[in-house]
């Protein structure tokens, strides 16, 4: 009797939580555990590992090179994110004051470009920017400049499609940061005097900054790894993470040294997850929106 | 007076910045729409009009078996992850039990740790056991990163389902079976909906796990798009787009209408 009870309690268990379990483990749990070990093996002639153990995948890393590149990918990665909150904020301030319906009708307009392909946004972005692009012809057609602007192939160029791309991810959790504020706080503020400026920096702003943190942590870690936007945008002169980690799979064929660097990537996140939660962040909030 | 009016001022300072940063937002998706129609095949100067791109996509073999690549492998994915999705995100607000913290922990990695990680950590694994990398490769690898959305989505909606409507269903003696069917599955609904709604669009835009996941003979179309980027995309290309951005445009109207048509019926 007590058995079949077991029986009966365990297979509803098995049947809903037994897919996702065994699917976790075998594409996330092991793949993961696998590029670990492997990033301690020598590279093979034609690609791929022999075993073997070695610390020189990580050694490598810091070499002056590619301490560079990592260097420059955290620089551009930061820019990106202070342009996405500094773009986002007013904009998602703003809309919320308006009413209900313009405000789930403005929300849904933001979404409505991001389920376009990417990269064809980004190529847009390449006949905005290049020498010869729209823009170019346009301020010299209004005589704005004589020479066409260098706006693609450097990092001018990579932090426009970043904080294009991106900026979708600053924008929803500083939305439902900024929905949730209670109003009557900043009327308080307003009744005992408080100007404008004041209000925002000690009401508004600390009120919303659990939004900033989420929309910064979605922005931060993705630019890291867009090789695609590097590739297009940046030319071949500007590397980052994303685009070192591919070489060693596609070009360089050091499968090992790639490895490494991605358990360095990963860290890397888990270093800014922490300084995240640190600050008071929630990881929840990181889920709905990407 | 003035403080009326400075008012005024400063809401309308504030439509021009919304204004602006739509634009951003919308000029690129607006150039393809542009592009689609013009006749001159370089994505400069508008030249005229002509809807002759439309016609050259259809007869592109190259452009629409890509089409068909991404379409079989988002459907087959967003089905698959659904379905464990959904099971997974009852059973794990139903159930106690030894590891259920760890999972919760693992459903996140695909979330936050960049794409470029686990792509190549997949492509790794599908070497090692030497699976040749083509369409099935692609499609086990955009369920595992679809997996998180849909649980995600279906555990927003669990947090506000009313638990008595379960029990009353179990003690008037319907099974587990039975209960999950006829009652939790359509109160889920429209958790369940949008988690697949947000499976599909990113299996379809995915571009770095497919980088890492695909063979030669199963490109995507974004993987396609990703190789004319040197040589120049061409006018074909813009018109798919247009047609994609209506359906995608479709879609967004209809789970609107959904979620506006639920929230009439709850109130």
């Amino acid at each position: 009797m007590k058995t079949r009870l077991k029986i009966k309690s365990i297979v509803p268990r098995l049947t809903m939580t037994g897919p996702v379990a065994g699917w976790m483990i075998l594409f996330v749990v092991i793949p993961f555990t696998y590029i670990f070990v492997i990033s301690f093996m020598n590279r093979g002639t034609y690609g791929g590992v022999e075993l073997g153990f070695t610390l020189q995948n990580y050694a490598n890393i810091f070499d002056a090179k590619y301490l560079m590149i990592f260097l420059n990918s955290i620089l551009l990665a930061a820019v990106t994110t202070a342009l996405c909150i500094l773009i986002a904020y007013p904009f998602t301030y703003f809309i919320a004051q308006k009413t209900a319906v313009t405000k789930t009708v403005f929300v849904s307009m933001v979404m409505i470009p991001f389920t376009v392909s990417s990269l064809v946004r980004i190529y847009s972005w390449i006949n905005l920017l290049r020498k010869d692009g729209i823009i170019n012809n346009l301020l010299m057609s209004l005589r704005v400049i004589d020479e066409p602007l260098q706006m693609i192939y450097n990092n001018f160029g990579v932090i426009v499609g970043m904080v294009y791309t991106l900026i979708p991810f600053m924008i929803l959790p500083l939305y439902s940061s900024i929905e949730k504020l209670d109003k009557s706080m900043l009327e308080a503020g307003n009744d005992l005097g408080a100007k404008p400026a004041r209000a925002f920096a000690t009401i508004t702003l600390p009120l919303t900054a659990p939004g900033i943190f989420a929309g910064a942590i979605m922005v931060f870690i993705p630019t890291l790894g867009y090789f695609f936007i590097t590739d297009m945008l940046g030319g071949s002169k500007i590397m980052m993470i994303g685009n070192l980690i591919r070489n060693q799979f596609v070009t360089a064929k050091n499968w090992p040294f790639g490895a490494a660097l991605s358990i360095f990537l990963i860290v890397l996140t888990l270093a800014a997850l922490w300084v995240y939660e640190r600050i008071g962040g929630d990881l929840e909030d990181l889920g709905g929106m990407r | 007076m003035r403080r009326a009016s400075k008012k005024r001022l400063t809401g309308r300072m504030r439509n021009v910045y919304i204004g602006l940063v739509f634009f951003f937002l919308y000029i690129p998706i607006a150039l393809v729409i542009v592009y689609s129609f013009n006749t001159s095949k370089m994505n400069i100067l508008f030249e005229g009009v002509t809807a002759h791109w439309y016609a050259d996509m259809v007869r592109n073999r190259a452009l629409m078996d890509s089409l068909k690549n991404t379409l079989i492998i988002a459907v087959l994915s967003t089905a698959a992850s659904t379905v464990i999705g959904t099971l997974g995100a009852v059973g794990l607000s139903k159930y106690d039990f030894i590891g259920k913290k760890l999972l919760n922990k693992l459903l996140y990695i695909p979330v936050v740790i960049p794409e470029i990680v686990l792509g190549i950590a997949l492509l790794c694994v599908y070497s090692a056991v030497r699976m040749t990398l083509g369409i099935a490769t692609i499609t086990l690898s955009h369920i595992t990163f679809c997996i998180p959305f849909v649980i995600i989505s279906v555990r927003a909606r669990l947090a506000g389902m009313d638990k008595s409507l379960e029990e009353a269903s179990m003690d008037l003696g319907a099974g587990r079976v039975r209960t999950f069917v006829s009652i939790i599955l359509p109160l889920l609904l429209p958790g369940v909906f949008s988690g697949a709604v947000l499976s599909f669009c990113l299996s379809l835009d995915d571009i770095i796990i497919s980088f890492f996941t695909s063979g030669p003979t199963s490109t995507t179309l974004p993987m396609k798009v990703f190789s004319m980027v040197k040589t120049g995309v061409t006018p074909e290309v813009n018109a798919l787009f247009t047609v994609i951005m209506l359906c995608t445009i479709g879609i967004i109207a209809v789970n609107t209408g959904v979620q506006l048509r639920k929230m009439k019926s709850n109130k």
